[in-house]
């Protein structure tokens, strides 16, 4: 009845606008606000640069007990590595130990359960809970927000901000409400209706706002399918990227390390149960995808927008919009090496990664070794798989997954970034292509030449075993 | 930081939208350079040809822009990574004004921690600006009076966050000014502790 009265008697409010009021720790001049961190994830770049920062300027960590650190970035990915494998990054693997020990934060180390990438992670330990905000030094950041938590990346002076003060200061974004109706057809799933959603919208379509997905095909979603979808929200412009929590949430959730203990869980889930919008809570600006209509979904070009169904041909400059776009599509042309009105189908492919905070989870290694069992990788391919953490790693091999992936020709290597964001010099060479199940195919990105399709973890296995692009639901 | 009042110099036009901050500055070289030392790796992937030399067609490779205070891009400027390093790359290049359709949001926020003014115009503004960089004579960027004066005298106003402004103008950061509002953080934190106890994990075991 408490619920009810106070409904009846407040404006119907979004689950973001509930998650964000309740942050507000000072509302300051010209509608900025104090708003509370609840959780602070810190990697080797930008949690060591964060902490390094704080140290020069002579100030304590404020509540080292809600930082938790990982190794992911610049960190090697190859079998049997240690934190000195990768010479470049060995200053940071070892700033981050120190720097961390010395301020009282908890930090999941190379080879020990807990250690990934840390949007793996945040999730996986329950450090990321419904209702909460969450920030790292890293854009994928709002992958978490897939368990009804505003998270969101920022840049390392924010990183230092927050561990001073717990808090930032921010101003409250527009809300975007996008549907997913309907159901998607075999071999489509999260990554899919991600990148089908970012080249009908726009790179730039969510700039300024927190997007909230909706709609059926979203509530059938499992959570690792849901942080797949919001993951991508950087990629569409937004910072934030939301799911309502439900009972598919609180199941996830129980259990896990740092998620609420047993004796708390009722108290905790009635509290997330409040949390989903209001009926007629109103949104700054709403957009509705069939999801149904979608088909396996991959990018041709240099831009997440710059993507297009399996079977359709790569974009002509000559229909682009505007002047604009057709220097972009010459241009990602130009550095693709694809010409105008090819099939997307049957370009030869180099190399294949599955992995990233995209599609590195037990769910997408499950898929993907599913579809290879049997079947060997084009001989001159060269595939990847980079598990997101030690724990996916370790759940991976109890299934005997990575059996699957070496007998079908993969490499099965150790947790972290890898190939996706190549900070660790695990890179394509210059001209090569590859089919990638990560977030970014901006120019440089895996390597200064390399030429990144982002792709579904089927349809990366599809290209794994033809040597070239391929409809992954011809497997 | 240094402050932010008036500007004065070349403004290089990069008619790209979708200009992401991998491309304004290589990852690798974050994890092996300082921030002073990462100027010459701006824009590398444009300034530099596949065999190393520079590409004469790129903007900031020709002898008027090279030195220019101002940038002139396109739409989602700073796109994609959280990389501060983006921001650090554009200072130490000299860069302390980019002027945008729009820019990505946590490029946007960077740049404020920094020192750079990041201007948003309107498309038909944005196209004067773009057409202007050509024309002999400097710019200046007035924050004080959120003006920019283009080199035939046209005045273009300029819309930017007062708080933002205010910081930029006295050369300061969040985190001083955040500190002065610890006693409401503890009074937030106390009310949180029990309204949410199962939020609240226990200390971490120091490591041995």
């Amino acid at each position: 009845m408490t619920a009810m009265t106070t409904a009846s008697t407040t404006a119907p409010r979004t689950l973001f606008d509930k998650v964000w009021d309740a942050h507000v720790v000072q509302p300051l001049p010209d509608g900025w606000d104090l708003l509370h961190i609840d959780r602070h994830l810190l990697h080797d770049l930008s949690g060591t640069a964060g902490l390094r920062e704080l140290a020069e300027r002579g100030l304590p960590v404020r509540n080292p007990e809600l930082a938790f650190a990982t190794p992911d970035h610049a960190v090697s990915s190859a079998p049997g590595r240690t934190g000195q494998s990768f010479a470049g990054g060995v200053h940071l693997y070892q700033g981050l130990k120190l720097l961390t020990r010395g301020a009282g934060i908890r930090l999941f180390d190379l080879g020990q359960p807990g250690q990934g990438i840390v949007h793996v992670m945040g999730p996986e330990l329950g450090i990321v809970q419904p209702g909460m905000t969450l920030i790292c030094g890293d854009s994928h950041t709002c992958t978490n927000g897939a368990l009804g938590a505003i998270a969101f990346g920022v840049g390392s002076s924010e990183v230092t901000h927050a561990l001073a003060s717990q808090t930032l200061v921010l101003r409250r974004p527009r809300t975007l409400r996008v549907h997913f109706d309907g159901l998607p057809g075999a071999g489509v799933g999260a990554k899919d209706l991600a990148l089908a959603m970012i080249a009908r919208l726009g790179a730039s379509a969510g700039t300024g706002f927190a997007v909230e997905y909706a709609g059926e095909a979203v509530r059938a979603m499992e959570i690792e399918q849901r942080m797949t979808l919001c993951n991508l929200s950087i990629e569409l412009g937004a910072r934030i990227g939301m799911v309502a929590p439900d009972a598919k949430t609180e199941a996830y959730l129980r259990g896990r390390d740092f998620a609420p203990p047993e004796d708390r869980f009722a108290e905790a889930t009635a509290y997330w149960r409040a949390l989903p919008s209001d009926p007629g809570a109103v949104y700054a600006r709403e957009a509705r995808i069939d999801a149904s209509a979608v088909a396996p979904t991959l990018t041709w070009g240099t831009s997440p927008e710059h993507a297009i169904a399996i079977d359709a041909r790569i974009p002509d400059p000559a229909d682009a919009a505007d002047a604009s776009q057709r220097q972009a599509w010459q241009g990602a042309l130009d550095y693709m090496g694809l010409a105008a009105g090819a099939p997307l189908q049957g370009q030869r492919v180099d190399r294949v990664f599955i992995g990233s905070c995209t599609n590195s989870r037990l769910s997408d290694l499950r898929e993907a070794a599913t579809l290879l069992r049997g079947r060997r990788v084009a001989s001159h391919v060269r595939a990847w798989v980079v598990p997101g953490s030690e724990n996916v790693k370790r759940a991976a091999e109890r299934e005997g997954l990575d059996r699957l992936f070496r007998e079908a020709g993969f490499e099965w290597r150790e947790p972290g970034c890898s190939m996706c964001v190549a900070a660790n010099g695990e890179q394509a060479a210059p001209g090569e292509r590859v089919v990638s199940t990560s977030n970014r195919n901006f120019v440089g990105r895996q390597g200064p030449g390399a030429r990144t399709h982002l792709a579904s973890p089927a349809s990366a296995v599809a290209a794994a075993l033809a040597g070239a692009i391929a409809d992954p639901r011809s497997l | 930081m240094q402050p932010f009042t008036l500007l004065r110099g070349a403004a290089a036009p990069l008619a790209i939208d979708n200009v992401d901050t991998d491309v304004i500055v290589r990852i690798e070289r974050l994890t092996s350079l300082a921030r002073g030392a990462l100027g010459p790796w701006a824009f590398e992937a444009l300034r530099f040809r596949a065999d190393g030399s520079e590409d004469p067609d790129f903007v900031l490779n020709q002898p008027r822009w090279r030195e220019a205070p101002i940038l002139v891009a396109g739409r989602n400027f700073g796109c994609g990574s959280s990389r501060e390093g983006a921001v650090w790359a554009l200072l130490a290049r000299g860069i302390r004004c980019v002027i945008a359709e729009s820019f990505g949001d946590i490029f946007h926020a960077n740049c404020f921690q920094n020192g750079v003014l990041p201007i948003r115009l309107a498309p038909p503004e944005l196209a004067r600006a773009h057409a202007a960089c050509t024309a002999e004579g400097p710019w200046q960027v007035d924050l004080r009076t959120q003006r920019i004066a283009l080199p035939d005298g046209t005045a273009l106003p300029f819309e930017v966050d007062p708080l933002r402004r205010e910081a930029l103008l006295e050369g300061l950061d969040d985190i001083g000014r955040t500190l002065k509002l610890r006693g409401a953080v503890d009074a937030w934190q106390a009310r949180d502790r029990a309204a949410r106890p199962w939020a609240w994990p226990a200390a971490a075991a120091p490591q041995s």
